[in-house]
This record gives structure tokens, sequence and C-alpha cells, in this order.
């Protein structure tokens, strides 16, 4: 081939190979939802991935055994990697409308999801038949997950914060490993007492980057008895004496005993490196932060425990709760929206299957026996189901979490828009952690009036 | 596609045609796209690539942030979502630390690489060595080099690089990125470490082709080092310098990855948000694409307008 020619034949294949692309770019990537066997087709996110070797095979297992038992449904899973938690990867793969047909979501995430177009309302779908456990699901839970009467999306997991301490430095520390603090007071003390054991071990640590200081501020504020919202959802409500006390408390403790560590503007994996690390004393959290401790930063289950969450003066007043469900894409089929909710319903809301498979679990050392995913209402069969699976096969010491269980603070959800509202509040947090000379009154001022306009723009 | 016919087509060979008395034969453009084939396939990937990459993305988000998306339904606002960014508390405090960076890139990260490039031009020996050297963080990616910094040399403990050598100097230590004052050098300083070898590249070549004689010359007139820099390489590299700047605004005001990862984001009391990272904040924290679309087309129009001067600037000195 002369080289002019060469030349022509490389452009072309270029241009082919740039329009082929382009055309694959732009096709659907599985139409197939009925095929011509009668069987339903659906795509479903969350297959960990491939480093994840245990819980990979897990899921292979449950999708091979749920089809076994199903075999007009075909479940086509779909590894994302950090979609599962990544709040900036789960909005470009709805604005881009390429989120499969059952999708995962937080249960902050119900507006925009709402506001994508994206999501189909399953209030007819999600009964006894598809989900057998439906009944004993949390109401409240459901409610999450409800706007205008309408069903959006089911529950799989929900939480509730509490004090996580390091039982090692609570002896080191000389305090009581069985009788954590209480109340904020007694949080402050307690992080004097561990903080001096030096070393770089912060006594108590926050957030206070990456929205997960505004996320922290709402559960402090909820211990107080205070509310991000007002009860309509329109104005922020924390500019006041309760926010003032959560913030100052903070300052007190960074700046006033500086026992709060030098490094700060933490966010989620950095607090949680440091716990791993043996350097944190307490911090707020749900259960699952010691599994993440464990699984992710190379701590120890024996070496933490959980009460509930302090108050000011006595009992908290309230604890921020959370959680995840699967939503369904708007213009499947029924069929398929039926398919869906039964390998939902097998995977995650069955007791003894998926995520309740406590028998697999146990010598694959996931944690059995944290007090959670709190899904089923109590005293619902479901609940007696889960428990007893749960007792029968724990592997992480329960008398760690007797406090916590023992001693439930009421829950209440997060505000509306409030991944928008908990990155406004980083800056209150940072800089009451930041900053020994920070104007509290200020800092809140400020956030306040961010928040009413981000109400206001989404009204 | 219309056939032209050409003056002289299906003559004889070897009899030229007869030339036009208005001048040359025009060619029509079906006969242009077959003499330059090739040309105008590799032409054809080029602007499909920039048409579908850059373009569509550019144009679909002046397109959005006219508009309003609610319920998956999509409504023209006019200025609305402007207007609401213009009233974003953060707005102001975006642009006015993104400035502050810019400024401060300017005097550190535009004149340090000048000034690293004149004194390896200096040397005489081991110069591929020193170029290498100077190069060799410009290989690193940018998130490990920000990681190093942050967890190393901004460590606002006494063990951290920068407080341990200011101690042993005994200097005051800096809480670097968890004070908000210290917030924007910490990062020009970061990012000025990360840049730098690429801009002494093309400062050092630019510095190379600089007639020798021109230094001769001043020096045979009694120029010492400073003058000659001011009144030789100064004025020899202008139009470099010029690009430079030009380019080094553009970048710094684009920044972006620097407050994710030394920061964490936002930083100490907003003092690292930047305006990329506001239009990221809007568009994936606070469910507000179109504010995000009107944030960037006002970025744009910025750049573009700085983009504008220089070329007017660098049009009157050619």
């Amino acid at each position: 081939m002369s080289v002019p020619q060469y030349r022509k034949a490389a452009a072309l294949a270029l241009v082919a190979g740039l329009g082929l692309s382009l055309t694959a770019c732009s096709t659907k990537s599985d139409d197939a939802s009925n095929d011509a066997s009668g069987k339903v087709t659906i795509t479903v996110d969350c297959q960990p991935v491939g480093a994840q070797k245990e819980l990979l095979q897990n899921w292979n297992e449950d999708v091979a055994e749920f089809q076994r038992q199903n075999t007009d449904i075909v479940i086509k899973s779909v590894s994302v990697g950090e979609q599962c938690n990544n709040p900036p990867d789960f909005t470009a793969r709805l604005a881009g409308g390429t989120v499969t047909d059952v999708f995962y979501g937080y249960m902050t995430d119900l507006q925009q999801v709402l506001d994508s177009g994206q999501a189909m309302d399953i209030s007819e779908f999600a009964t006894t038949e598809t989900i057998p456990t439906w009944d004993s699901v949390d109401p409240a839970l459901k409610e999450v997950f409800t706007d205008g009467g309408k069903l959006y999306a089911v529950p799989v997991k929900n939480y509730s914060m509490g004090l996580v301490y390091n039982k090692v430095l609570f002896q080191q520390a000389g305090l009581d490993v069985n009788n954590p603090p209480k109340t904020w007071p007694e949080v402050r003390d307690a992080a004097k007492k561990i903080s001096a054991l030096g070393d770089g071990i912060a006594g108590y640590a926050e957030y206070s980057a990456g929205n997960t200081g505004g996320w922290h501020f709402t559960s402090l504020l909820y211990s107080q008895g205070g509310q991000v919202l007002t009860a309509d959802g329109t104005r922020a409500d924390f500019n006041n004496a309760m926010g003032k006390q959560v913030l100052q408390n903070l300052r007190d403790m960074r700046y006033g005993d500086d026992s709060m560590g030098a490094r700060q503007l933490l966010q989620w994996g950095d607090l949680l490196t440091n716990a791993g690390a043996g350097k944190v004393g307490m911090f707020i959290g749900a259960p699952d932060t010691t599994q993440a401790i464990v699984s992710q930063f190379q701590g120890k289950f024996e070496d933490w425990a959980m009460g509930p969450l302090p108050g000011q003066d006595g009992a908290a007043k309230g604890t921020l709760g959370g959680g995840e469900g699967y939503f369904f894409k708007k213009d499947l089929t029924p069929e398929q929206v039926r398919a869906g909710l039964k390998w939902i319903a097998y995977q995650k809301l069955t007791p003894g299957k998926g995520q309740f498979d406590y028998v697999r679990a146990k010598p694959q050392n996931y944690p059995v026996g944290l007090p959670q995913p709190l899904l089923f209402t109590n005293g619902s069969e479901a609940q007696k189901q889960e428990l007893e699976l749960r007792r029968a096969n724990a592997n992480v010491d329960t008398a760690n979490f007797v406090l916590f269980e023992a001693n439930p603070v009421p829950i209440k959800g997060e505000p509306r828009n409030a991944q928008a509202i908990y990155a406004v509040l980083d800056a209150a947090m940072s800089g009451v952690l930041t900053n020994p000379n920070a104007n509290i009154d200020a800092l809140l001022k400020t956030a306040e009036e961010k928040v009413n306009q981000i109400l206001a723009a989404q009204s | 596609m219309a056939i032209t016919t050409v003056p002289g087509a299906g003559r004889a060979p070897g009899r030229p045609a007869p030339s036009s008395p208005a001048g040359p034969p025009r060619t029509s453009l079906g006969r242009k796209v077959r003499d330059n084939l090739t040309g105008h396939t590799f032409l054809i990937g080029a602007v499909l690539c920039f048409a579908v990459f850059s373009w569509y993305p550019m144009v679909r988000g002046v397109v959005m942030s006219f508009q309003r998306t609610r319920r998956g339904e999509t409504t023209w606002v006019g200025w609305d979502n402007y207007l609401r960014i213009l009233d974003d508390p953060s707005f102001w405090t975006a642009w006015k630390n993104t400035f502050y960076f810019t400024a401060l890139a300017l005097v550190l990260g535009y004149a340090v690489p000048f000034f690293v490039a004149i004194l390896l031009n200096e040397f005489r020996h081991a110069q591929g060595y020193l170029r290498i050297l100077v190069y060799l963080p410009v290989m690193l990616p940018p998130a490990s080099a920000l990681f190093l910094f942050k967890f190393y040399a901004y460590d606002p403990s006494d063990a951290g690089l920068f407080n341990a050598i200011l101690k042993s100097l005994g200097l005051p230590t800096s809480q670097w990125m968890q004070s908000p004052e210290m917030t924007m050098p910490a990062m020009v300083i970061a990012s000025t470490w990360m840049n730098m070898g690429g801009a002494v590249l093309i400062y050092l070549a630019s510095l190379q082709n600089i007639p020798g004689e021109l230094y001769e010359a001043a020096e045979l007139d009694g120029a010492g080092v400073w003058r000659r820099i001011r009144h030789v390489t100064i004025p020899q590299t202008r139009l470099i310098l010029a690009l430079l700047a030009m380019l080094q605004i553009v970048a710094t005001m684009q920044l972006f990855i620097e407050p994710l990862i030394l920061a964490n984001g936002a930083g100490a009391e907003d003092s690292a948000t930047s305006v990329a990272y506001l239009i990221y904040q809007h568009g994936f924290f606070q469910n507000d694409l179109n504010g995000a679309a009107a944030l960037g087309v006002i970025m744009l129009v910025v750049l573009a307008g700085f983009s504008a001067v220089y070329l007017r600037l660098t049009a009157k000195q050619d």
C-alpha cells in the first residue's frame, strides 16, 4: 500500500471508528426487558467490585439462587464502583439518565431523584405479594421515600447515631468502659482525659468538611432538641441558642481543652482512618462505622463500643436517622417492577437471605450482631426472625452495643435538601474547629442566610 | 453534488486549456475536496471530536443555564438561574478567593519559574540533569502531589515538614490549610511546585533563542545582571511572557483540584471555595445543575474577556 493510500485508509478508519463509537454511545445498553422466551430482564446496581471477592461471590450466589427460584427473571447486575456511596457520581448518573432499572439511593436523595424525573411510582406494586415481609417494614421508613402519597423506593437499610468510643483508650485514661458519657459536659471531661494520653490522640473527633460537618452538626443539634428546618421545611431553624450551644461545645473542646487533635477539616474517611489507628477516643456515628473501621481502616472490633447519643444536660432529645433504599427507573414495565421488587425482597428484606444471611457472613468475618439495619417494626414477625438469627450467629461482642440498644433516643430524619444544607453547615463547623476567634453568631447567621436561599431556590 | 464544467476538459492531451482572461480557472468545491481528500477526512474526524466533546457541551451548558428542570419537566426561566446565582452568598466569596489565588499565582507561580529558568540558563554544567530535576514534579500525578502536601508538608502539628523546618529556624509554626489566612498561600505554594517544571522549560527554550551578541553588547556597555535581565532578557521574551501570563490566569482561575484535595472542599470557613468548586457544589451536592450551568457560563464569559484582552494586547505588540 502506497503512503497516500495508507494515509487515506487510516483517515477513513479513524472516522469510521469515531462514528461507530458515537453510535455505540447513543445506543441503549439493553432494551430486551422481555425477551422471546418470555423472561423479564432487569438491571440492578451496587454489585460488589472485583476486589471485594467474598462480597462479590455472595452476590453472585444470591443472583444464581434467585434466578433458580424465579426462572422467568434475569438479573443483570452492574458494578458502579463508588456510586453506591458517592453523591457526585450518583448525581452524574442520574442527570445523564444512566442509572440502572433498579437503582440505589440515600434517604436524602428522594427530592433529587424526583426532580430528575427518573423515578417511578411503585405504590401499587409494593405489596406482600412481591415483598413477603412488606408489612413488617417500619412505616416511618416507607414514609421517607413517599411524596404526595406515592411510594418511590423500597427502604433496605436504616441507622441512627450514637456515641462510638474506644474501650482501650478509655481504660488507659482511667475511664469506665461500661459507663460512657451521657451528656456533652461529660464528653468534654472524658475527651480531656483521653487527649492527655498524648501521642496525637484526640479525645473526641468531629467532621467539618465534605458535607460531613453539616451532617454531624444536624445530629448534635437534634441531641439538644433542635431542628435544622422549621416544621414546614421552608426556613432554617438552627440560628438559635441550641445551634450556638453545639458550636460552643466544639470550640471549647478544640481550643479551650485542646482535646480534639491538631488536624481538622476531617471528612468521613479521615476520621475513621485516625480511629482505626487508635488515635480517636470518641466520635458520634452509626453502628456500621465500627464495621468500616475494621474492614477499611485496620481497626479491631473488640476495641469499640457504643453508647446512646449524649444530650446537653441529660439524655439526648433526638438523634439523626438515615439510610438507603432502591428506586425504580421510570417507564419500566409492570413485569419489570414486580421482578425488581422480588429481587430486592430476596436480597435485602428476607431474614436468612442476602444481607441477612448471617450463617454465611459469620465465617467470612463480616460483622454479625451490630444493632442494625433497623428495618423491621418492633415486635414484627420479620424482626423476631432476624434478631434470632443475628444473636445465634453473632461474631462481634454484642455486649459492646447493649448500652446503645437499651437506651434508644428518638430518631429524627434528615432535613429536606440535606446534602446542600450539610455543605453550608460545613463552614460553621470548620469555623469553630480551625479558628480560635471564630464568631459563632456570625457563622450561624451566614449559614442561615445561605440555607434560606437554597430553600427559596428549590421551592 | 453539482459538477462544474472545467474549461478545457475533454481536449486532447498535450494541448493546454486556454486561460481565462480574468486569471487562472476557478476550481470547484468538489474538486478542492477531492484534491485534499486525506486532509478533509482527518478534518472531519477532528471537527466531530471537537463538536461532540467540546462545543456541544458548551452550547448545552448555555441552554441549561436558561432552563429549570423539576420532576423531569424542563421549562425556560430566562435569567432566573443567573439572578439566583448572583444572590448566592458564596458567589462573591468564591470570586474573591479565586482572584486572590490568581493574583498570588501570578506573583509566585508566574515569576518563580521565570527566574529559575534564568538561573538554569546561566549554569553551564549539568544543565540536562538540572532540567530533569526541575521537571520531575510535573510527572507526579497532581492528586499524588497534593496528598503529599496535605498529609506530609502541611501537617498542622509540629511533625509536619514545613512546621518542622520553621521550628528548627526558630520561627512560629502555621496551621497551614486549617488557617483561613494561610489557605490560599498554601494552595499557591503547592500548585507552583506541581506546575513549575513545564513553565521553566518553555522559558528556558525562549531564553536560549536570545542571540548571545545582545548580552555581549550589553556587557560591553557596562550592564550588570539586573540591567541585562531588564533590557535584554525581558524584552526578548516578552511574547512568551505574555502568553504564559494569559495561560496562567486562565488556568488558575479554574482552581478546583487544590481545594478539593488540600482543603477537602470548601476549607476553613469557606476560605478555599473557588468558582469552579462552587459549580461542583451546585451541580453535584445542591441538586442544582441549572445554577451550576449559569455559573459556568459566567466563568466562561470572564475568561473569554481575559483572553480577548490578551489577544488585543499581543496583536498591538506584534
